[in-house]
């Protein structure tokens, strides 16, 4: 099909399938995302990211892992763009690696938030009654434990490495998906077409899994981008504090916690790979802005 | 607009209170120091054994016997003016210094200081193996350990240990003479005072405990009739700052008088500052790595010959250990009376490669070292892992926290463990004892606190030898026995002994007097003056 | 999605009681449920951390004679749930245990910790507020417009930059280079025990002893951690004052307002914002929950003698008694605030009723 074909069959009045009728929703949102120039610059920063994150093997030399000590603490140049660390690696060779790191920390935590926020939100808002209570009562319990230092503690308690942080934080931060999902899905559920659904004999799963969590994917989506600066940053904290990965792993934040005592004469080293992160953090939230003002542009901002 | 006039007003009411910033120098009259103190969890001498907590009591306590500052490698007496050794050798009988007096105004007489001795034992804590090791017990001690009249102290000990050891022993933190009678009026429910001394002090060394702020800071108090002289500083504060930059920052900005964390790289960037001067203390502290005897591998005594020739020394102690640690590679440190100071290794993959073919393993294998997160272990463990997979052998690296390293270790549970040790008390016995002498190899003997048992790994020519030198009284047949079995060590046994610290301390060049020897408790506050 | 995560919800109840009596019991159970859920969770992660708090209290050398003694002593050798029990009661009666590190109770150490951790919060929350809500004006009222985008960068750099990163920098540029602050740590050491500590924070007490050069000491060092800490706090409530502000612009009784003739700054503060205020305390009340409890980063870099520092402390060294505490008093602080700040929510605003 050439472009303007294609183009038409999006903006067609009548769509003739569901797959046009969804192909045709998620054209105009893209419409109406692109016209937020910062939102696209959002976007774009976390498809270098992923970019990077995939070409690394080809984007940093081969040795770029491996201690130098004779060439410790370069200042930046033109043969190390970003100067090197305090065994003598190239930092932005290690930068591009941790990217992998950060992109994995997304990825499992997202997988694991989810679906556990989602289902835990839509059960407790569509059948309501005291399984909304004890679900609630749970959510609210994570809800209520300091973040960071349950964090801290799960990891401590399991052991550090990059997993169990990635395991500890995704154990802090399912609640407010699950708080969502339910506001959701108390909205939805005596709608009519649900009602049409049940008359139908759909089971509740079938309901649950067809129809509400859909329409809660949504809104759980943009809070999730929203989050990932947050988790990102915890995963930093986590990495600074020890707890994260271990050496010589490239991640992000264990850089910043090894390289800190450089700060005054070699700046370059704890610098950079702050710098990484604030890159990060900001188009993930500039892309949940952009994403949000898509979904419920009557919430502002 | 709106917005703009409140940013600029906040920005000025900042600007208005930061213009007043006073440029805080310290006092003339104290000494602040600036230290990661969160290793104190009490100030009791019977319990003591960190090494922030070691230094402080060794300056609030006059100890039985001591090292001075103005000679570091002489023993002499402290409260002890003089002493006789009886013909067995197995008694001592002290002569107390008269006319000394405790913090509380006291008199210091024979009684405390055969109670001080009495109490270690019968409280029984970590440190008091250094003296039960002599045959006290709760039981025995308090004839063994007694007050003959109120200017002599005697002490029998029914172990066959060299006198010359039993002296040394009586320089450590647990012969600090305590003020009994202060310290038994706080007593509660039969507890020897334990709870009170926790966080106070009764004593007659130069300073007096004023306070102490956990992970905050410590306040000392100097003792103006102190038998040295008055102490040149009027208080030492030790003021906790766990970052090593902050501690730089501070310094140079002359809000503290002395930095004791500094790494060897912040070092080298304070070197071009005027105010600020570098000295080097070489220090007890080793730094070694030990394979365990349990592992299918590493028990092979090949291997660990091939992993000491692996290790690349001065590639790592020219560069980021730069001052701060030296290449050593026995078991006693350099500087103290009977160390061995050959450097028999160097890296050299060849050799090593050949041992591990001989041992069978040219292909390399996989292991795991533990260590600790604070620097620079971390990046000693990243270079040594480069350096073993010269040899084929593929190291994972896990870094821990002390409090969850060391049950590991205890438990046998690691496979080459990279850590530290300083001796207890200074006398080579000390790291014989951890080194050297494992009695009893089985897993339910329990010896979690002799390193050679927590590396599986016993010989009886060592056992012989340690116990041999240890109960050795001539002196210099006694030197010739521990550089034989350091010797020893450096070729069988599961220890790679790599560095010595060097302890660097940065202080404001206005700052003279301060002294720190090669135990973590010779370090003096009293000398301290400033210009 | 205006409204912040909203409370919890009470399972309907068909007994014939009087429905406000049903709503405060309901409230009161589940923070008694939400507590020991919590203390239930924290004593099992001590009791199945790998550090061991026996070695904390006897070090590396012990032998295995001293370390049994002491492993008695601190009643490990009983199940898990005895000892948790044993735990609740005392805790009930307001003993909190002693903390291995200090040798303290630690109810003594939390009153000392505690206050530093308010004072920070307190501090940047009210930076927070000051700089934050009229940016967040400004910005919705020039929306589209160069402001509001300074404002909005302004604010996504605040919260996406990682905190201890912030920290570093300001402490080397503002106290090591310009010499502007004073350095970490809460005060110079030698003002330290002059100040009778009456509510803890420091600068309201030196403010009522009269000590006035300490009270300017303190705020020197008080001034950079409440920034970098208000950053965050700042960022957030921009954000959410812009959104909200948005909302309330575009609906039809401001149009009526301007037609009839109001002058324009009282439309905006009289009469936008006035509906604001309302959701506003909510936001408040989150960010001030959160700074409470993310202030362990800035107490590490700043040295600042808070609760976040004295649980990360303990956990390291797995003083159990201490990080439990810690956290019970922190975690029962924020499920307090957001319950208060639901509680207000729902009070204040008709159309969530």
């Amino acid at each position: 099909m050439s472009v303007l074909a294609l183009r038409s069959w999006l903006l067609a009045e009548v769509p003739g399938s569901k797959g046009q009728a969804r192909c045709q929703r998620l054209f105009i949102g893209w419409l109406a995302f692109r016209r937020n120039p910062v939102a696209v610059i959002g976007l774009l920063i976390i498809v270098s990211l992923i970019l990077i994150a995939l070409l690394a093997p080809w984007l940093t030399s081969s040795d770029a892992l491996e201690p130098n000590l004779g060439r410790r603490l370069q200042p930046p140049g033109s043969e190390h763009w970003l100067g090197t660390d305090e065994l003598g690696r190239d930092i932005r060779d290690r930068i591009i690696w941790g990217s992998r790191i950060t992109l994995y920390i997304v990825g499992l935590v997202s997988i694991i938030v989810v679906p556990i926020g989602l289902f835990i939100g839509v059960v407790a808002g569509y059948i309501g009654g005291w399984v909304d209570t004890v679900l609630m009562r749970l959510t609210d319990i994570f809800l209520a434990f300091p973040r960071l230092i349950l964090a801290m503690a799960l990891v401590a308690a399991l052991g550090p490495g990059l997993e169990n942080a990635v395991l500890a934080i995704a154990l802090t931060t399912w609640s407010p998906f699950a708080r969502i999902a339910r506001a959701e899905a108390l909205t939805i559920r005596n709608s009519d077409f649900i009602l049409a659904a049940r008359m139908q004999g759909v089971s509740t799963a079938g309901i649950l899994a067809r129809h509400v969590a859909p329409l809660c994917m949504s809104s759980v989506i943009v809070r999730l981008t929203l989050d990932m600066a947050g988790i990102i940053l915890t995963a930093a904290g986590l990495g600074f504090l020890g707890l994260g990965a271990q050496p010589p792993t490239p991640e992000w934040g264990a850089m910043i916690s090894l390289g800190r005592q450089y700060l005054i004469d070699q700046w370059w080293v704890p610098t950079m790979p702050g710098i990484a992160i604030l890159i990060v953090s900001l188009g993930f939230n500039l892309l949940g802005d952009g994403l949000r003002d898509v979904f419920d542009p009557k919430s502002g901002g | 607009m709106k917005t703009i006039k409140t940013i600029l007003l906040s920005l000025a009411a900042a600007a208005l209170f930061a213009s007043g910033a006073s440029q805080a120098a310290t006092p003339k009259n104290t000494f602040v120091m600036a230290k990661d103190i969160a290793d104190i969890i009490t100030m009791d001498p019977a319990e003591v054994f960190e090494l922030t907590t070691g230094e402080i009591i060794a300056n609030i306590y006059d100890r039985i016997m001591m090292f001075e500052p103005e000679d570091l490698q002489n023993l002499v007496g402290g409260v002890a003016e003089s002493y006789e050794v009886s013909k067995d050798g197995k008694t001592i009988t002290f002569k107390i210094r008269p006319g000394l007096k405790f913090h509380s105004g006291n008199p210091v007489r024979a009684e405390d200081v055969a109670w001080s001795l009495q109490r270690v034992v019968k409280l029984n804590k970590t440190p008091a193996f250094i003296i039960t090791q002599f045959g006290w017990t709760p039981e025995n001690v308090d004839s063994l350990v007694k007050a003959v009249d109120s200017s002599h102290a005697q002490i029998t000990i029914t172990e066959d240990f060299s006198p010359g050891l039993v002296l040394n022993a009586m320089s450590a933190g647990v012969a600090s003479v305590i003020d009994m009678k202060l310290v038994m009026s706080h007593e509660k429910d039969g507890d020897l005072g334990y709870d009170w001394l926790k966080s106070n002090s009764a004593g007659s060394g130069a300073f007096s405990l004023k306070t102490w702020k956990a992970n905050e800071l410590v306040t000392l108090d100097a003792n103006k009739s102190y038998r040295h002289g008055a102490p040149g500083m009027a208080r030492v504060i030790l003021r906790h700052v766990a970052e090593p930059s902050s501690q730089r920052l501070l310094l140079e900005k002359g809000d503290i008088d002395m930095a004791r964390n500094l790494t060897p790289d912040q070092v080298k960037g304070i070197m071009g500052n005027s105010d600020v001067a570098i000295d080097g203390y070489p220090k007890g502290t080793i730094v070694y790595m030990a394979a365990n005897g349990g592992h299918p591998i590493l028990g092979q005594q090949e291997v660990v010959q091939a992993i000491r020739h692996l290790v690349d020394y001065d590639s790592m102690a020219d560069s980021f250990l730069a001052g701060q640690f030296v290449v050593h590679q026995s078991f006693w440190p350099a500087g103290l009376w009977g160390s061995l100071e050959t450097i028999p290794y160097r890296q050299d993959v060849a050799k090593a490669k050949s041992l591990l073919a001989a041992a069978g393993h040219a292909d390399g294998f996989e292991l795991t070292i533990h260590t600790l997160t604070n620097s620079p272990f971390p990046e000693i463990a990243q270079a040594v892992q480069a350096n073993l997979a010269k040899g084929g052998i593929k190291a994972n690296i896990v870094t821990l926290e002390g409090k969850t390293l060391w049950p590991k270790y205890r438990a046998r549970e690691h496979d080459i463990i990279l850590a530290r040790w300083s001796p207890d008390y200074v006398d080579p016995h000390s790291n014989a004892d951890a080194f050297a002498h494992n009695p009893d190899n089985r897993l339910e003997a329990k010896l979690t606190g002799v390193l050679a048992w927590r590396n599986a790994w016993a010989d009886d020519a060592s056992n012989k030898l340690a116990v041999m030198a240890r109960n050795e009284l001539d002196l210099d047949k006694r030197k010739q026995q521990y550089l034989e079995l350091q010797g020893m060590l450096q070729k069988t046994g599961p220890f790679v002994i790599m560095f010595q610290q060097n302890e660097q301390v940065a202080r404001r060049k206005n700052l003279i007097g301060f002294v720190s020897g090669s135990n973590f408790d010779l370090v003096f506050y009293r000398n301290v003056t400033k210009r | 999605m205006a409204a912040a995560d909203s409370g919890s919800t009470v399972a309907g109840s068909n007994l014939a009681l009087p429905p406000k009596l049903v709503k405060i019991s309901g409230f009161i159970a589940s923070l008694i449920l939400t507590f020991i859920g919590l203390t239930a969770i924290t004593f099992t992660i001590g009791r199945v951390m790998p550090a061991d708090p026996v070695l904390a209290i006897v070090g590396d050398r012990a032998s295995q004679e001293v370390y049994d003694q002491v492993f008695l002593q601190l009643g490990l050798d009983q199940p898990i749930y005895i000892q948790y029990f044993k735990y609740l009661g005392q805790l009930l009666q307001g003993d909190l245990g002693t903390s291995i590190m200090t040798a303290q109770p630690v109810a003594d150490d939390i009153l000392r910790f505690f206050p530093a951790t308010l004072e920070l919060a307190t501090v940047a929350t009210l930076l927070g507020i000051f700089v934050g809500i009229p940016m967040g004006v400004f910005a919705a009222v020039n929306q589209g417009r160069w402001p509001d985008h300074v404002v909005r960068i302004i604010g996504l750099i605040g919260y996406s930059a990682p905190i201890f990163w912030l920290g570093m920098i300001a402490l080397l540029v503002f106290y090591a280079n310009l010499g502007w602050v004073a350095g970490p740590g809460r005060l110079d050491v030698f003002y330290d025990s002059i100040v009778e500590p009456v509510s803890g924070i420091l600068i309201l007490d030196a403010a009522l002893a009269g000590e006035w050069e300490i009270f300017h000491n303190a705020i020197e060092h008080l001034i950079l951690p409440a920034s970098i800490l208000g950053t965050f706090a700042l960022a957030y409530i921009a954000r959410m004052t812009r959104s909200f502000m948005l909302d309330q612009l575009s609906q039809e009784y401001i149009l009526t307002a301007r037609v009839k003739g109001i002058p324009e700054w009282q439309v905006i503060w009289g009469h936008a914002f006035r509906n604001v205020l309302v959701q506003l305390i909510t936001i408040i009340g989150l960010t001030y929950a959160s700074l409470l409890e993310g202030s362990v980063l800035t107490e590490t870099i700043f040295s600042w003698p808070g609760i976040g520092l004295y649980i990360t402390n303990s956990l390291f060294n797995n003083d159990m008694n201490a990080v439990l505490g810690g956290t019970i008093v922190v975690g029962v602080c924020f499920v307090g605030i957001n319950l208060l700040s639901d509680l207000l929510y729902k009070l204040v605003d008709p159309r969530v009723r």
